[in-house]
Order: structure tokens, then C-alpha cells, then sequence
């Protein structure tokens, strides 16, 4: 890649500023947004992963609300399983430090998230993206089956069964406590902007180039020397790692981890999709905007469907997203923000 | 293939030791698991008349898993596709069946559950005829993973639409042999077998039957063999792609539907059924090699009976987990299929 002169090596760092100001603005300007941006934010983080994932490397992740799912439960059984038993077998509790455990349990998460995505992926990755595609399908529904508890008593003392585990603390730093809402909106939000200058940095560096190269063509690539494997590996434990945190912060923001379907199931991997595939496969900026628009239209759906059915419960949103999955990859695969920038670019040139 | 070839031999003699080990390994771990499978039986007191009726409740399952596996490998085979939409077919197949038949025709049952049943699959079909149609058919060229997201988009479509029709509620469908939900069970020694169990492994024969009349004895199921064989040559025949990826589509509609039809009595189906028997049908069609007939129905065999054992000699609760665990082991070690030569699963490259 060329090395760009001038100001046009910054346009990044200019764009994520001018995001920030943007969405450092909603808390002060629109507070009742609040909540809605907040899951913006976290899935933001996700869908980040998960572009990094299918846009770059090229591979399929069907099963990313699991890893998700295991950064949310990570938090929740440690912060408020482990730790307490613990600090109960040590003796005394030393509640002046009790705050820094919460965050223990989101690193341990992380590391815990990436080990499960390396076994996982290591022997799966060698194979053709449709068998990526249906063992992480199948490795999604047997970790939500765990946090279901399985029908079995052991593993639901663990994870909680179908009520989850509530009681997740707030996140602090000493004494100073992220929350209420609009304060953990800019953590949230401070990660998300974190994550998204990583991400692009790394679609470009060495590494992101690699990435398009096994995405563009495998054979090439390593004819070029490059280990695919190796780089496709990688990808996938980093989206695992970015999937865990938001989990994490997730389970910290509605203080339980619950097991239902729309957090960690499979409708929750299909959401995740919708959400890359909107804002662009291989689009790291379009994952925040693919995001809200998910969570917008799924709110949508969610108040209008109940005047229009009278048994309308459940998951009738997903009929818009298989609809969009399908139009979105037919007409424009390269995602919806990129097709609108293009568009706007085509009339630009016309009236010009 | 050709480049393979050159390879093997130039390398014959190590290719040979490997794959030496590589089966030396895949015994063994096949062996340690039965050796398990079989140590918990012994802890819960089993007996072999316990495993022959697990087997035997597994394979009934199993047998829908193979007409599930079919359906990916012919589609599979001709257009290169994993079909994710695989299992809402055999969710409609049921779905459908089961609405038609408590309808308000004024029929005698048994008329009524054969129309249920024709009705059903002739939907079914046209179904997946409709869908090649508007989303693999403006899509073709497009990369894998494009292709995978629009049947994932399909799939969760029809799924919605089920929940929009039927609602979240179970529906039943009546036993064949007596038009009602208690069915008739036959007693041979010690083991109990249910009269719908004969019905699906009837199913599954004539459905196998006719397969195999059709891809060797016709001129349309030999065009589709040709076209799986080599899609370019297939064409410069004079043989369609086109069609044959909406025949292709069409018979695994049909497939699935007959699946769930012969299946719904045995279980009462619902809107969301068609995931987890997606997956499964996958596993199967993988245990072939995903691309041999023969080896996705002993394939489904295989894995029914697996899963029933292993959550019998378990807790029910393993019974997912069974599947997916061979799929791991089998992508792990045996990527080509337990059976078939099928090489197309690891990247060649």
C-alpha cells in the first residue's frame, strides 16, 4: 500500500474523533438514547470482530454470541461466584479493594474466550469456509445449551440454568463507580472507540494486508509466503477476545447473565451477522452503524408487531433480517453504508 | 487432481506412514470412545438388550438424519453450496402435513392423511424450487461465504414465516397405522418397537430405491451426476447448471419433506425443529464426505444410534453434545468422511 501524504494519513484518526465528539454529544444532548447507544456500543465491539473475521479473513462465525456469551458468564460466575468464595476462604474480605475484582473477571474472561476460540478454530480452520460456517453453527448452540445447564444439576449450579445469574456488580475504579447509565455509556462507548482505532489499524498494517490477501485468494497468498492459518487463527481469536469484552460489559450493564436466545443463542449469531453485513463485510467503520441499525429495526419490530398480531411473540424481527441478509448480499455485498458512500459518489459525479 | 497425484508419488512412501498413522489414531479414538460409551453403561447396569433398543430408537432418528444428509450432498454436489435452509425443510414437510390434515375436508382419515401427505411434499418442493430461484439464482458467482449468509438468510426467513403461520405451539400428526396419537408397539423379546418406526425405514428404503432408479437410470439423474462430476464439462454437453442446481434444490426439498412427514407423528413437530435437525443432517452428510450417497445414509445411521447411546448411557441432557462432538472428532481427524474418499474438504492449497 501506498504511503499516504499530507492529511490523508490521519483521515482515521480525524474520523474516529469526530465520532467521538458525536457520540460523547447524546448523553448531554438526547438522554433518552442513552440505553439504546450503550447496546450500540457493545455490539459495535462485536461486530468489529466479526467484520475482522468474515471481511478480512474471509471466514464464517456462526457461533460469535457464543464467545460473546462466555465473556458475559466469565464475568458473571466469577464476580459473583468465585470471587466472594474465595475471599471467604482467605479470610476477611477486603472490601476497600473489592473493585478491582470485576475487572480481574473481565481479563479472565478474555484470556479464558481466546483459549476456547484457539482449540476451536485450530483444527476447524483448515477446512473450507462452509464447514467453518456449521461447526462454529454447532459449537454455538452446544455452549448456549451449557449455559441452559443441559438438564443437568452440576452444570446448572454453575451457570444458573434458565434464570442466569443475577446480582452482577457495577463496574468501579475505588470509590469513584461507573454508573448510573450515562456514566458507563462513555466507558462503553471509550472501549468502543478503542476497539474501532485497532481494528483499523490493523486492517492497516502488515497483518491486514495478509488478511486480504488469504481473502482474496488463499493459494496466492501462500504462494507469497504468507501462513494463512496462522493469520486466519489469529483473526478468529481476536474477534473472540473483542466478542468477550463486550460480553463482559454487557452482563456489567444489566447486572445478570441471563440465557436467553436473543443474547447468546443462535438468533444472537444470526443478529451479529445482520449487523457486519449491513454495515459492510469488510467495513470496520460501518460495524457501529450496522449495529444501530439492527438494534433499531429489532425495537421497531418489537412495538409494532404486537398491534399487528394478537399472539405476535418472540423473534418475528428475524423475518426482516432474513429478508435483509439475503437483499443485502445479493445487491450489495459490499454493505449497505459502503453502497450509500458509493452512491452518493456516482450521483456526485453525475451532476458534476 | 492431476498435482495430487504427482505428489503421491514422488511422496508415496511418506504419504503412505501417514496415512498409516492418521488411521492408527482414528481407531484408537474411536476405540477409547466405545470402550467409555461402554464403561458407563457397565456403572448404570446395562445389559445388551439395552443398547439393541437404544440403537434401535437412535437409527429411527437416524434415518431422517440420512434423508436430511442426501439433501446436502446432492445440492452440495452440483452447485457447491451448503444448503443451511436444509432442515426448515423438513420443518415444513411436517408443518405442512400436519396443517392440511386437521383441515376442514370432509374426508375419511387415511384419504385425508395421503393428500396431507402429497400436498405436503409437492409444497415443500415447490418451496425450495422458489427459493433456488430468488436467492441462489441472482447470487451465482458470488463468493462462498456471500452464498453461505444467503441460505443463513433464507433459513431464518422461513422460520419466521413458520412462526408468523403456526405460531410457537407443537402440532400433531396422527401414527400411520392407526390415525391416532397412541401408536401400536410391537414387542420382539425385550424390545419394544413402535409401528412408525416401520413406516420411516420403509420411507427411507423406497426413497433410496427411487434415488438410485433415478440417478442411474435416467437421463435426468445422469445429467445431474455429470454436472456434480464436472460442472464445465457437464455444460459443454449441452446440460444446463442452472437446471440442474433447481433439480438439485427441488429433490433435497423433497428429501427433507418426506423426512418430517414420515418423523412428525414420532415427535410433535415445531416452527423452530429445523436448526438442530439441520445440523445434524450435516453431520451425517459429512461422516460421508459430503459428497457420497451411500456414505450420508450410514452416515445418519451412525450418528442416530450414536447419540442415542451416548445419552443413554449419560443423561438426555448429552444429546446434542454427542453430535457435535463427532463433528469435532471427524473434522479433526477424518475431514474426508468416515467413509468416503471425498477429499473437498480440506482447502487444497
Amino acid at each position: 500500500m501506498i504511503r499516504e501524504t499530507g492529511w490523508g494519513r490521519y483521515r482515521n484518526y480525524i474520523g474516529v474523533i469526530i465520532f467521538a465528539v458525536v457520540v460523547g454529544l447524546v448523553p448531554v444532548l438526547a438522554k433518552k438514547y442513552v440505553h439504546v447507544m450503550t447496546l450500540i456500543g457493545i455490539h459495535s465491539i462485536v461486530t468489529m470482530g466479526l467484520c475482522l473475521l468474515m471481511g478480512y479473513a474471509g471466514q464464517i462465525s456462526l457461533g460469535q454470541a457464543a464467545f460473546y456469551g462466555l465473556g458475559a458468564y466469565s464475568s458473571a460466575i466469577l464476580t459473583v461466584k468465585f470471587f466472594p468464595w474465595l475471599s471467604v476462604q482467605m479470610g476477611q474480605p477486603d472490601l476497600e479493594s473489592w473493585w478491582v475484582w470485576p475487572w480481574v473477571a473481565i481479563l479472565v474472561g478474555m484470556v479464558f474466550t481466546a483459549m476456547v476460540a484457539y482449540f476451536i478454530g485450530a483444527p476447524i480452520l483448515r477446512l473450507r469456509g462452509n464447514y467453518l460456517a456449521m461447526a462454529t453453527l454447532g459449537f454455538g448452540i452446544v455452549v448456549h445449551g451449557i449455559f441452559k445447564g443441559f438438564g443437568l444439576d452440576f452444570v446448572r449450579n454453575i451457570t444458573g440454568g434458565g434464570t442466569g445469574i443475577p446480582g452482577v456488580p457495577r463496574l468501579a475504579i475505588g470509590s469513584f463507580a461507573f454508573w448510573p447509565k450515562e456514566i458507563y455509556y462513555y466507558l462503553v462507548w471509550a472501549t468502543t472507540l478503542l476497539v474501532l482505532l485497532l481494528s483499523l489499524n490493523i486492517v492497516n498494517s502488515r497483518v491486514g494486508r495478509a488478511l486480504r490477501s488469504v481473502h482474496g485468494s488463499e493459494v496466492a497468498a501462500n504462494t507469497l509466503g504468507i501462513d494463512t492459518d496462522r493469520y486466519k487463527l489469529q483473526v478468529l481469536v481476536l474477534s473472540a477476545i473483542f466478542a468477550s469484552v463486550a460480553g463482559s460489559f454487557y452482563a456489567h450493564y444489566m447486572t445478570v447473565a441471563a440465557p436467553d436466545a436473543h443474547s447468546y443463542g443462535f438468533t444472537a449469531s444470526v443478529n451479529l451477522l445482520v449487523m457486519a453485513a449491513i454495515g459492510g463485510l469488510a467495513s470496520i467503520w460501518g460495524a457501529p452503524f450496522g449495529a444501530a441499525a439492527v438494534i433499531l429495526i429489532k425495537d421497531t419490530i418489537r412495538d409494532v408487531m404486537p398491534k399487528l398480531l394478537k399472539y405476535a411473540s418472540g423473534e418475528h424481527e428475524i423475518i426482516a433480517f432474513g429478508l435483509i441478509l439475503v437483499l443485502i448480499m445479493i445487491f450489495m455485498p459490499d454493505g449497505v453504508t459502503v453502497w450509500l458512500v458509493d452512491a452518493v459518489r456516482r450521483t456526485r459525479r453525475r451532476t458534476a | 487432481m492431476n498435482q495430487r497425484v504427482g505428489v503421491a508419488k514422488t511422496e508415496s512412501k511418506w504419504k503412505l506412514s501417514r496415512e498409516l498413522v492418521g488411521k492408527g489414531v482414528t481407531v484408537a479414538v474411536i476405540l477409547g470412545v466405545i470402550a467409555f460409551v461402554l464403561f458407563l453403561g457397565y456403572k448404570k447396569h446395562f445389559e445388551t438388550r439395552h443398547y439393541l433398543q437404544l440403537a434401535i430408537d437412535g437409527i429411527r432418528g437416524g434415518s431422517i438424519y440420512a434423508l436430511i444428509a442426501l439433501g446436502f450432498v446432492v445440492i452440495h454436489s452440483v452447485t457447491g453450496i451448503i444448503n443451511f435452509a436444509q432442515g426448515e425443510f423438513v420443518m415444513l414437510g411436517a408443518m405442512l402435513c400436519a396443517t392440511i390434515y386437521h383441515s376442514d375436508l370432509s374426508l375419511p382419515p387415511v384419504l385425508k392423511l395421503a393428500l396431507a401427505i402429497v400436498l405436503a411434499v409437492a409444497a415443500t418442493t415447490l418451496i425450495g424450487v422458489v427459493l433456488e430461484r430468488i436467492t441462489i439464482y441472482p447470487a451465482r458467482g458470488s463468493p462462498v461465504v456471500a452464498l453461505i449468509i444467503i441460505t443463513i438468510g433464507a433459513t431464518i426467513t422461513i422460520r419466521a414465516l413458520a412462526l408468523l403461520a403456526w405460531g410457537t405451539r407443537a402440532k400433531w400428526v396422527p401414527a400411520f397405522t392407526t390415525l391416532e396419537m397412541e401408536d401400536l408397539t410391537f414387542r420382539f423379546g425385550g424390545l419394544i418397537v413402535k409401528a412408525q418406526s416401520f413406516w420411516i425405514w420403509g420411507a427411507v428404503a423406497v426413497v433410496l430405491a427411487v434415488l438410485f432408479y433415478f440417478f442411474e437410470r435416467t437421463v435426468m439423474g445422469k445429467a445431474l451426476r455429470a454436472c456434480a462430476v464436472n460442472r464445465r464439462a457437464a455444460q459443454l454437453m449441452g446440460i444446463s447448471p442452472s437446471r440442474m442446481s433447481l433439480l438439485s434444490f427441488a429433490l433435497a426439498a423433497a428429501l427433507g419433506a418426506i423426512g418430517g412427514i414420515v418423523l412428525a407423528p414420532a415427535t410433535r413437530p415445531t416452527y423452530d425443529m429445523g436448526l438442530i435437525l439441520g445440523l445434524k443432517g450435516f453431520v451425517a452428510a459429512i461422516m460421508g464426505g459430503l459428497v457420497s450417497s451411500p456414505g450420508a445414509v450410514l452416515g445418519g445411521l451412525i450418528l442416530g444410534a450414536a447419540e442415542n447411546i451416548g445419552a443413554g448411557v449419560t443423561s438426555a441432557g448429552y444429546k446434542d453434545i454427542v453430535a457435535f462432538v463427532i463433528l469435532i472428532l471427524i473434522l479433526l481427524f477424518r475431514p474426508q468422511g468416515l467413509i468416503g474418499g471425498g477429499e473437498r474438504a480440506v482447502e487444497e492449497g
